[in-house]
This record gives structure tokens, sequence and C-alpha cells, in this order.
């Protein structure tokens, strides 16, 4: 009693940041998810230097060869290294995740900040409209954006940005609402400053918290999303690889290639599995409210 | 109970509002002249023209919306350009497989989810709740169409006992039906047994921790007694609108499912459409889905009005 005691003492004093990290470190599955995040975004960094292969170099003396010393985990229909397209993969997976997230803040946060700042028939009519776009699928909406724009890496980032948007709408909104009526706010009000320095200086850095891991739980499912759609041809187009591109390629061959389906799911799972469980431990760290 | 329902059904008149401006201002999104995409490569000029004047290409956005939401309202929600089919029956034609697909993915995610959850709530903090917290993340990370075509791999390649692909419809052979469906409604409800088990579990330990529950262990119930009949009955409130609004996420996972396992419902028809640049049924797909989802979300909280009396009172 006295340890954990003292131990929330010692949290208190070293500002809510540090303590936030301090509790973020405490949780295994978080620092496990740390870990794993960026092991990634090393390997996308370090690609060429990491890669054994050329990721496009097709070699029809080595088809479909299975795992083995020369290539570890096997090569595609066409001779292609997979550990070497599976560590390419790895920048498109990131760069969508991050990419889109990044989209899906940079429109959403300022409309949610409006929205809850302003309220009145502009809350009404933006909350409309976040409704109508909530109410359509998040997939389905990714898949019809990027349909209409065109199949390719950029325009699935925008597809999928677009389609997260929303949550962080919503998010902003209750959380600038929450804020708005705290005693700071209202005296900053006092002083007559403009309504933009309020809602930047006063608003915005005390609801950055909640945002923070929405856009880790939302890089997660950003991962998974342009999996998806590269999976469905509408994402990274061939012959670059991607983690998606690369399973929708091997599903037809199941029977003569299995390993082909195998490293790109276990990317896929790995990458969400690390952002979901540093979101979790995120959200935890930053709640001290949370166990 | 009157009153409730009717202001949220008018709450859903503007959200369906402004899902049809949005899907019909994904046309807009498309490069150049609209017309010239629809026609497809042989861009014959008297399709364009015939193009320009059915859809008022012509005119203002607002004009051509008048439009295009006017003939939906009457049930005309445009022509496929490949089946050649008003969209409107080629959604009803595909609608009940992808219901079908997505009801036995929902129930399998049911029994799985909710009993996982009262487990690991009961349990807290044993063995058991770590492997079904694990068994939860899993389900959450794990991405559907990798599940399929490794289960495809493992069930049907290596060991034969389900077909991997295809769909037989029930009225035709329901034993058959049962085989086809399975495994993708089991890949389809995997994630979201996942989230109804994270979401019993942490309802069952609220209200585990109650003083009502507390009073019942104090009368000397069974521990049985006190889980089932008093502790889950309130804990799955939450669940019921959480079920809801899940089976609605099912309609877009199945995109990916019936891809995979080629079964011809809702989502093999829209990424048909997308690689046959059919735009009328991309938009007819979304906007049925849209509205799905909306009246999914009325019924979850008519449900939740229903189950809760604190709210009825």
């Amino acid at each position: 009693m006295t340890a954990i005691a003292s131990g929330s003492a010692e949290l208190a004093e070293r500002g809510p940041l540090r303590a936030a990290l301090g509790r973020l470190v405490q949780r295994k599955s978080a620092v496990f998810g740390a870990v794993v995040v960026i092991f990634f975004v090393a390997v996308a960094v370090l690609a060429p230097l990491l890669s054994p292969y050329d990721p496009l170099a097709a070699n029809f003396l080595a088809v479909r060869k299975a795992p083995g010393l020369q290539h570890l985990f096997g090569t595609d229909e066409i001779g292609r290294d997979v550990l070497a397209r599976v560590i390419y993969g790895a920048r498109a997976s990131l760069l969508a995740g991050v990419v889109s997230v990044v989209i899906a803040l940079g429109l959403g946060v300022p409309i949610g900040l409006v929205s809850g700042y302003a309220e009145r028939w502009i809350d009404g009519l933006l909350m409309r409209i976040t409704d109508a776009m909530l109410a359509c699928p998040f997939l389905i909406l990714a898949i019809a954006l990027a349909a209409f724009l065109g199949p390719s890496l950029t325009n699935a980032m925008i597809a999928i940005g677009i389609s997260a948007m929303p949550i962080f709408i919503r998010l902003t909104r209750a959380q600038t609402l929450a804020v708005k009526v705290e005693d700071y706010v209202e005296a900053a009000k006092a002083l007559g400053n403009p309504h933009s320095r309020i809602i930047l200086r006063h608003i915005l850095p005390n609801i950055l918290p909640p945002l923070m891991v929405q856009a880790t739980l939302a890089i997660a499912q950003a991962i998974i999303a342009e999996a998806s759609l590269s999976f469905l041809g509408l994402g990274q187009q061939p012959p670059a690889p991607s983690w998606g591109s690369m399973l929708n390629t091997a599903k037809n061959f199941l029977e003569q290639a299995p390993w082909m389906a195998l490293w790109p799911g276990v990317a896929i799972f790995l990458a969400v599995l690390a952002f979901n469980l540093l979101g979790d431990g995120l959200r935890d760290a930053l709640d001290p409210r949370r166990k | 109970m009157l009153v409730f329902l009717i202001r949220r059904l008018l709450i859903a008149v503007p959200t369906i509002f402004f899902v049809s401006i949005i899907i019909f201002g994904l046309q807009q999104l498309l490069p150049g002249d609209p017309a010239l995409a629809l026609a497809g490569e042989d861009r014959d000029p008297n399709v364009i023209a015939y193009f320009h004047k059915k859809y008022h290409l012509d005119e203002p956005f607002p004009i051509r919306y008048y439009y295009w939401i006017d003939d939906a309202l009457h049930g005309d929600l445009g022509q496929s350009l490949r089946n050649k089919m008003p969209v409107g029956a080629l959604v009803l034609q595909k609608l009940p497989v992808t219901l079908e697909l997505g009801g036995i993915a929902f129930l399998i995610a049911l029994l799985i989810g909710i009993p996982a959850g009262i487990l690991s709530a009961v349990k807290n903090g044993s063995p058991i709740d770590y492997a079904a917290n694990v068994l939860a993340l899993w389900g959450l990370s794990t991405p559907n169409f990798w599940l399929g075509i490794m289960l495809i791999l493992l069930v049907s390649v290596d060991l034969g006992w389900l077909p991997a692909s295809g769909f037989v419809p029930p009225s035709e052979n329901l034993g058959e039906n049962l085989r086809t469906i399975i495994m993708p409604a089991f890949v389809l409800g995997n994630a979201v047994a996942a989230v109804i088990m994270r979401h019993t579990r942490s309802a069952m330990l609220q209200v585990l921790s109650s003083d009502y529950v507390r009073t019942a262990r104090a009368k000397g119930l069974t521990e049985r007694t006190v889980v089932l009949h008093h502790s889950l009955r309130n804990a799955l409130i939450p669940v019921i609108t959480l079920g809801a609004l899940e089976f609605g996420q099912l309609l877009s996972g199945a995109v990916l499912t019936e891809q995979i396992f080629t079964i011809p419902g809702f989502g093999k028809l829209i990424v048909d459409a997308v690689f046959n640049r059919d735009y009328a049924v991309v938009q007819g797909v979304v906007l049925v889905t849209a509205t799905i989802y909306i009246f999914l979300n009325i019924t979850a909280d008519f449900a939740y009005f229903l189950v809760n009396p604190r709210l009825r009172s």
C-alpha cells in the first residue's frame, strides 16, 4: 500500500506527460506493441539495406520455390523473393497507415473544433453531415471513393483518410464541448482573446491525448483498409509490392505455393496487433482512471 | 415510446438526405467528363450524348442532384451498364445472399463473443481471462481476407472438409448451402466476436461489482444464478445496441469475404461494379448499405429503449 502510494506520488511529481510515459512503460503489452512498431518502421526505412533481393526482379528459374536458405520466405509465381517483397511492402502499409490518419486528423480535427466551439446551426449541420458519413460503412465508403478516384496507393490513402475522418470529427467535437466550459477557457474568453487563439492555444492542446490514442488505433485500421483495397486491386498497383496485393496474387496459388499467402498475412497481423496494443496502452496511460 | 420512435425516425431524414448528397457527389470525383467514363472504352459520340441527356450532365450540380434523387425516391437507382438491369432489382437479387451470410456470421459472433465475455469477466485476472483477451486481440488484428485464405488452405485444400468457394442457395439444397456458407460466415464473424466479447466482459465486470449483485450473493444464491439471472440480463443491454451496429459493419466486411469465397452477394456486386466502371451500381450499393445501417441504428436505439426500464420511465 505504502509502495503504491509512494509510486503514485512520484508519478504526480513528474508532470502529466512523463507520468503517462511512466505508466505506458509499465504495461508489457504496450511496450511489446511499441517495439514491434519501431521494428516495422526500421524495416520500412532500411528496406534497401535489409532486402536480400530486388523486390521487382523476376527469376523464371526460381518460380514458386519453397522457403529455403536461398529464399527464406520462398519465391512467388514469377520467381520474385517473397521476403524482399514483404520488406518493401512495409513501406506501402506504414505509409498508407500514417498518411491516411494524417488526412483524417487534418480534416477532422478542425471541423470538430469548429463544430464543438461554435455550436448552434453550424454544429447541427456539421453533425448531420458527419452522421451521414458514419452511416456509410468504413470499407464500403473507402471502396466507393477509391473506385471513383481511380486505383492507386495515393487515392487509396485519400479514400481511407476521408472514410476515417468522421470518427475524429465526433471525438474532437465531444472533447471540445467538455473543455470549452472549463474555467481556464472562460478566463481566456474574459480576457478578450480572439476565438482562433482560444481554440488553438487553450482548447486544442487539452484535447490532444484522446486524439493521440484514436490516431494510433486508426493507424491499425488504416493498415487493414489499405491491405483490403490493395487486395481488391484498388490500392498499390502491380508490380510494386504491398501486403494486400501479395495476398491477392497468393490466393490463386494456394495449393502450389502456400508460403506466398503466409508471410504477407503475418506481417499485416503483427503490424495491426502492434498498433492496437500501443493504442490500448496509450489509452490506459493517458487516462489514470482506467486500470 | 411512439414519440421516441417518431423523433428518431425524423432525425434519420436529414442523415439520409446528406448520405444521398455524398453518394451523388462521388460522381463529381470522376476525372473529366463522367459521360466519357460511363460510355466505356468505345467512347461512341452517340452514347456520350445519350448519357449527357440522360444524366442532365450539362445542368448545374443541384439540378442534377434533384433529378437523381427524384428518380431514387421513385425506386429508380439507374441502370447497370454491365447487366443491363435496373440497379434496384440487381441489389434486391444479391441482398438476401449477403443477409444470410451476415446473419450466420452474427450468430457465430454472438455464440463465441457472449460466453467468452462472461467467462472472462467471471474469471477476471485468471489464465482464462488472459486467454480470452488474447483471442479478442487476435480477432481484432487478423484481416478477415487473410484468415479466409488460411482457412481455405487448411480446411479445404489440406483436409478437404468444406468447399473452398461457391454458393448453393438454401432453396436448392439446405445442407450444401450450410456447407458453402459456414466457413465464410466464421471468417466474417471472427472480428465481431472479438468486439462483442470485449464489450460483454466490460459490461459484466461493471454489473458484477454493483450493489444488487452483492445483495444477491449475500442472500446465498448460487454463483450460477447470480451470473446468469441477475448479472447477464443487465450486462447485455449495451451489447444489444452494439450488436445492431456491428451487424452493419458485417455488411462492410462481407465485401472481402464474398470476394475470397466467390459468393455472389452484395459485396461481390460492388467489387465487380468497380472494375466494370458500373458507377450506378456502386452508388446504389452504398445508398442501400447506408440506409440499412441508419435503420439498424434506429433499431438499436429502440431496442435499448425497450430493454432499459430507466429510459422507459
